[in-house]
């Protein structure tokens, strides 16, 4: 048993036998070509471009069918390529002047623009060398009049081998019986690896010579998740890994079968499960999970990377996206929590570097300085809240006169929009972010200035315990299950519930199966969740009783300290 | 520089085929180094990446409606999803 170390391209379990792709060497021999024939040669470069084009017209195909729009620009790219001056002119200039074949001549071509990749530091534009290759391999074939291998042909089921595999191959791999592949060269984010990825396919890549270790018809473990490749394994180690196959595909079963099932406990309570949203372009994947709706849209990648601010149509058309595609399910958007410096990038009149921005001048508290920003984005969320059911919430709020100057505002842009003509609803509930220990603390004096509360477990924590996260001293010291958090977090509910009013939690939290039979039993209205632990938190909460879980919740908030209170969950079973 | 992943193979292409359908000269500047607007190679060369800067010199009959629509293609951060 020999175990490879690579890098895991795309996660998932293969076991099966070997079998080895070579990567057929090309040999590109110079010869020299009579001056009268040199019209010829040029010719046979044509054709040989043409039926490329050909190919990669077949291969687009492919791909839109298999993996859609997006990733079939990857082939107009190729074309591109194949189409790019470097290539229609270098080529047949290379031919006519030194006089040599065109296989030579575009080999040579091609050497030339590699070895300008090569100089790049950047890895993952080196890396891009290999969509040049993929096209320069089928061109190459053609001229030989060579056929390639069709990876699409292989019948039995086994683990692919190779120096490397070309983009181009991998998009055959989804209609061969191959369950996954491991090679020499690549990178993580190589083409190679996202079609992988996409197809589902496990793969381990950078492994250096693994193709050379690997004879035809050994027994291979591929591990995609870890990045390792297990050479002729013990019956044990064998055994070992069809288990955890086994499991997973099992887990992602069981998964499954929760998509579109509500979020409810043993003993019937329901809770909404929404999704938190970093940006409109994730909505597409994020309504396949079927959540509850949207319990934090972050609205911060819009002010990043860009000379100006974004401008009111703008952020309608995203807020609109989201809104639309949610309807009649929630939405809650969040005004942006950015801080000085983005202002500066967006050359607006900044702040002086803050030594500690956490605690300096971000998100309601900046936008309160910055009325201009502040309005533009409630103008375009109050036009987005046609379109859905939009709720408003303002981070970083720490006194009620801020809750205060927010409504002032939102009525002034209402007014406006009214004004112009356009419909917008007398009414858009506004909530506030607790994630400020003294908003938490006090929560009954805000009570009667918002509509809902949220809390950001992640600010609320760093802020109650003093703990700066990437600092890396006292990153031990970060403790969502310290009493002092569970506490507040218990005050939250119990303040708004009183009230009547709507309890939500976000932040990493809700995304931590460990914590959130806390979160049930305490009794929250909503647990806004990352989408990738969407599925597994439903699952964890469907598992639960509630009636139990608040016991639990009781007690944990007289515990002495975060070991206790472990202790008390582990004595649950959790 | 708008494409999460910077000017890699798709959004070089899209960048070409846009610049394509002009008669202008389009040229991409990054650190003092200018290449053609129309070459995909040249410009995935240009290794430029997320949020970095890059300049467009465009001249030519249609200099005004090439530079709108590759401007666009920025906006719309090349359609990425």
């Amino acid at each position: 048993m020999i175990i490879i170390k690579g890098i895991g391209a795309s996660p998932g379990i293969a076991i099966g036998q070997a079998y080895i792709f070579e990567d057929e060497e090309i040999v590109v021999t110079r010869t020299e070509i009579p001056r009268d024939q040199l019209r010829g040669e040029v010719a046979r470069f044509k054709a040989a471009q043409k039926a490329t084009h050909r190919d990669l017209d077949a291969a687009e195909a492919k791909v839109l069918k298999l993996l859609g729009k997006n990733h079939a620009k990857l082939i107009d790219a190729h074309r591109l390529i194949l189409r790019d001056t470097l290539i229609t002119h270098e080529v047949p200039q290379r031919i006519m002047n030194e006089g040599v074949n065109a296989e030579f001549a575009f080999s040579e071509t091609l050497e030339a623009v590699n070895m300008q990749f090569e100089k790049l530091e950047d890895e993952f534009f080196r890396e891009r060398r290999h969509d040049l290759f993929d096209v320069g391999k089928r061109l190459l074939a053609h001229l030989l009049k060579r056929n390639r291998r069709d990876l699409a042909s292989i019948d039995k089921p086994c683990v692919l081998i190779s120096r490397n595999l070309l983009p181009s191959d991998t998009i055959n791999l989804q209609e061969s019986r191959i369950r996954g592949f491991a090679t020499d060269l690549g990178g993580k984010t190589s083409h190679t690896a996202i079609l992988a990825q996409s197809l589902e396919i496990p793969a381990v890549v950078g492994l250096s010579d693994v193709s050379r270790r690997v004879k035809s018809g050994d027994t291979i473990i591929l591990d995609g998740e870890q990045g390792l490749v297990i050479i002729n394994p013990t019956a044990e180690a064998v055994a070992k890994y069809e288990k955890v196959q086994a499991e997973q595909i099992e887990a992602e079963r069981a998964l499954e079968q929760l998509r579109g099932l509500p979020a409810i406990t043993l003993d019937e309570k329901r809770f909404e499960l929404e999704i938190n949203l970093d940006s409109s372009e994730e909505m597409k994947s994020v309504l396949a999970l079927q959540s509850d709706g949207v319990g934090l849209f972050r609205t911060e990648y819009l002010y990043l990377n860009r000379p100006t601010a974004p401008t009111e149509v703008e952020q309608t058309k995203a807020y609109t996206t989201v809104a639309k595609a949610m309807s009649p399910r929630p939405v809650i958007i969040r005004t942006a929590d950015i801080g000085g410096d983005r202002l500066t990038q967006m050359g607006i009149e900044g702040l002086k570097n803050e030594t500690n921005p956490f605690m300096g001048m971000r998100g309601v508290r900046l936008f309160l300085r910055h009325l201009d920003l502040f309005k533009t984005q409630m103008r375009a969320i109050l036009r987005s809240t046609l379109k859905g059911n939009v709720k408003i919430m303002i981070p970083m709020v720490s006194s009620v006169g801020e809750v205060q100057a927010v409504r002032r505002l939102l009525a002034q842009a209402t007014a406006e929009l009214k004004a112009e003509g356009v419909a917008v609803p007398e009414k858009v509930e506004l909530g506030i972010m607790v994630e400020i220990p003294a908003a938490a603390v006090m929560l009954d004096a805000f009570i009667p200035h918002i509509d809902f509360v949220s809390v950001g477990t992640n600010d609320l924590i760093q802020y109650t315990l003093a703990v700066d996260r990437v600092n890396e001293n006292v990153t031990h010291l970060y403790d969502p299950f310290h009493p002092a958090v569970l506490r507040l977090l218990q005050h939250v509910v119990s303040t708004a519930h009183n009230a009547g009013k709507w309890a939500g939690v976000c932040g990493e939290m809700t995304s931590d199966p460990n914590a959130v039979p806390l979160l049930v039993g305490m009794g929250f209205d909503g647990l806004s969740v990352s989408p990738r632990m969407f599925l597994r938190i439903k699952q964890t909460v469907c598992r639960l009783r509630h009636v139990a879980m608040a016991k639990l919740a009781a007690k944990v908030v007289t515990c002495s300290d975060s070991d206790e209170v472990r202790r008390l969950m582990r004595e649950q079973g959790l | 520089m708008t494409p999460r992943l910077g000017l890699h193979a798709k959004p070089a292409g899209m960048f070409v085929r846009e610049a394509g359908r002009f008669r202008s000269e389009i040229m991409v500047a990054k650190d003092g180094v200018e290449v053609n607007g129309k070459s995909v190679m040249q410009l995935m060369l240009l290794a430029a990446e997320f949020g970095s800067h890059v300049t467009l010199r465009i001249t030519g009959p249609d200099e005004a409606e090439a530079a709108a629509a590759l401007e666009r293609l920025f906006v719309r951060k090349f359609d990425e999803e």
